[in-house]
């Protein structure tokens, strides 16, 4: 916003950065009606007030007093158990080992299941995140029941006593039947062992209006509890999650920032605003 | 959640039977519906207001006749622009004079590239030819398992000679790629390099001196089709950096509605190639322009 004096090319301008951050047509027309009411109402009439305005409104859309800790820590008798799942791509095995990572270096011990027994290398690429993050990875053979391996993963999990066990599983298309109904399998079935506590969904940042779609169906089939948003590195802002945590309730959880294991961090309301607007 | 150009176009249109030609106004509406139809599938904003433009003076001429329904005239301009842009230059792989001839990988992290690679080699391979893959991406771990398990799937013959994980230099690897490919006839040679954030000036670079190394015939882009609004910076930074030749649409097995494919045509002017859909090798398909349209205005 470059303006000094408030005109319909302000608002052409807040639109454009709205739709431009893929936060969607709906949402974005919502957000500058209710911006023109405050401005209106409050006898702004500066761009600077209503910058800061719009900086108001995302932020209470984005809600910074919403709990997004990660359920890690639910019980002392048994592991917490933690399923990764998302579309094809978009950092599951990658936040599989950064989030190990930050649980390691916090003390707790961890197992990682590796249920993804489908694409080429899927399990090495995630026992290379154990090695390098220090956790123990349960794997199947290729092409083995993923079921089966989630379900061995938490066994080893609660056998040894370990903290944490997080399960990796395939990418697969939110559009496709049988691989949902797989999924919803593998989270039956590892609950046969112990309580799933918690259902990370992650979605690519670069990803558009897709992304909701996205959530609503993999809501439905195992119930997602957080988003992990990945790829904030890069010059995609994200702003589909703004529309999946207004339609389904689910927070943002965690930002991936890079392919490095320290790249994961708390979701930040404000920084994730800021950025939008930048 | 969204509705369908035709069906937004009709409600506007609803009181102009018998009324001549489309007012100005009239026009405005209709541009403001199609620019809504085609944010919603995920075109790129600037994009979209080039291509309104265009559609905007075709559809002043329109003529609002009891006998024709003007919402099904515009659509059918829309969706002949789109057409016209996605399909202008459409055309098959080129393949080199002199063997081999070189395909060259480059796309965010995640894209599709590797199992892009396994596909193109397979397709190959059963036209006749003797492709070599090379494994030039040493960043993302088990890069070169990957690719060497999707070469064993391909039928094909892999280059891996560096582990990977962060370890060997991918210009090097390319570069030795190529000279294998000549001592042993392989015929086309895929170099999968890693994903990369456009705006990582240092990998960036690296690419470009695989490009400089390997001189490919082709370099292709790889684009999610879920993509929203940053494939138009994503594709104008890989074009300015590498100079691609040609795109290709991966994960269109999805519902995404894949506007970035008019955003990635727009900003480099470049075909795209190929629709991948699927995992598996032989999910690979020509691209049909006609049915992107279609799929963009949700027909
Ligand atoms: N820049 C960046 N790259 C990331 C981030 N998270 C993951 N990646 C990269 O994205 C690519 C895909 O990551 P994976 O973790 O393999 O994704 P996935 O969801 O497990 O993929 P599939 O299992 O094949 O569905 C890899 O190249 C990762 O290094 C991130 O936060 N930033
Ligand atoms: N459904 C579907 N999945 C695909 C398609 N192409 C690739 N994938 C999947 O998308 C994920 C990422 O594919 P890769 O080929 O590893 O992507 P990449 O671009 O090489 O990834 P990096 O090397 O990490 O940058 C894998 O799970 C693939 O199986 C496609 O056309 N449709
Ligand atoms: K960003
Ligand atoms: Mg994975
Ligand atoms: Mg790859």
């Amino acid at each position: 916003l470059t303006r000094d004096q408030l005109d319909q090319d302000t608002w052409d301008e807040v639109e454009e950065t709205l739709l431009a951050a893929d936060l969607g047509v709906g949402p974005t027309q919502e957000l500058v009606a209710a911006l023109q009411r405050r401005t209106r109402v409050e006898g702004v009439s500066d761009v600077a007030g209503a910058r800061a305005l719009l900086r108001e409104e995302l932020l209470a859309l984005v809600d910074p007093t919403l709990d997004r800790s990660v359920a890690t820590h639910v019980a002392d008798d048994r592991p917490a158990v933690v399923l990764v799942v998302g579309v094809n791509g978009t950092g599951k095995t990658t936040t599989t080992g950064k989030l190990a990572r930050v649980l390691v270096a916090d003390g707790r011990s961890v197992v990682l299941g590796a249920a993804d027994t489908f694409r080429a290398a899927a399990s090495q690429q995630l026992q290379t995140w154990g090695d390098r993050v220090g956790a123990r990875v349960v794997t199947g053979a290729e092409n083995a029941d993923p079921a089966a391996v989630a379900f061995d993963a938490v066994k080893h999990a609660v056998d040894e006593g370990a903290d944490v066990c997080v399960i990796d599983t395939a990418g697969r298309l939110h559009t496709k039947t049988g691989l949902m109904d797989e999924l919803g399998k593998v989270k039956r079935v590892v609950e046969k062992q112990a309580p799933v506590d918690e259902v990370l969904l992650v979605l690519d940042a670069t990803t558009g209006q897709n992304g909701l779609r996205q959530a609503q169906v993999f809501s439905e089939v195992v119930e997602v509890t957080g988003i992990v948003l990945t790829k904030l590195d890069g010059t995609a802002k994200g702003g589909i999650v703004i529309a999946v945590q207004r339609e389904l309730g689910v927070p943002v959880k965690l930002v991936g920032l890079g392919e490095g294991p320290d790249d994961l961090a708390p979701f930040d309301a404000e920084a994730f605003v800021d950025a939008l607007l930048d | 959640m969204f509705t369908s150009l035709s069906d937004r176009l009709s409600a506007t249109f609803k009181n102009l039977r018998g009324k001549g030609r489309l007012s100005e106004a009239d026009v405005d509406a209709t541009v403001r519906e199609i620019r809504t139809a085609l944010l919603e599938a995920d075109v790129a904003l600037p994009v979209v207001r080039q291509f309104t433009a265009t559609v905007k003076e075709r559809a002043l001429g329109v003529e609002v006749s009891k006998a024709l329904n003007p919402a099904q005239q515009i659509v059918k301009i829309v969706h002949e622009e789109l057409v016209g842009i996605l399909g202008g230059e459409t055309r098959r792989l080129r393949l080199a004079k002199t063997p081999p001839t070189v395909i060259l990988l480059a796309g965010l992290q995640g894209a599709g590239k590797t199992t892009l690679a396994g596909k193109l080699a397979l397709h190959l391979r059963e036209a006749g030819h003797t492709p070599l893959l090379v494994a030039a991406d040493l960043q993302r771990p088990n890069a070169v398992d990957q690719l060497s398990v999707v070469a064993e799937r391909a039928g094909v013959a892999v280059h891996a000679p560096e582990p990977g994980n962060g370890v060997g230099d991918p210009v090097a690897v390319a570069t030795s790629g190529i000279e294998l490919a000549k001592a042993k006839l392989y015929d086309v040679v895929i170099v999968d390099t890693a994903g990369r954030l456009a705006i990582d000036a240092d990998l960036m670079d690296q690419l470009k001196r695989v490009r400089d190394a390997v001189q490919p015939d082709e370099t292709l882009l790889v684009i999610d089709a879920m993509i929203g609004q940053d494939a138009v910076q994503t594709a104008a930074a890989f074009d300015e950096a590498i100079g691609i030749d040609g795109v290709v649409l991966s994960k269109l097995d999805g519902d995404a509605r894949g506007g970035a494919a008019l955003s990635v045509v727009t900003v480099t002017g470049k075909p795209i190639l190929f629709a991948s859909v699927g995992e598996k090798l032989t999910e690979l398909e020509t691209f049909h322009p006609d049915r992107m349209a279609s799929r963009i205005l949700d027909m």
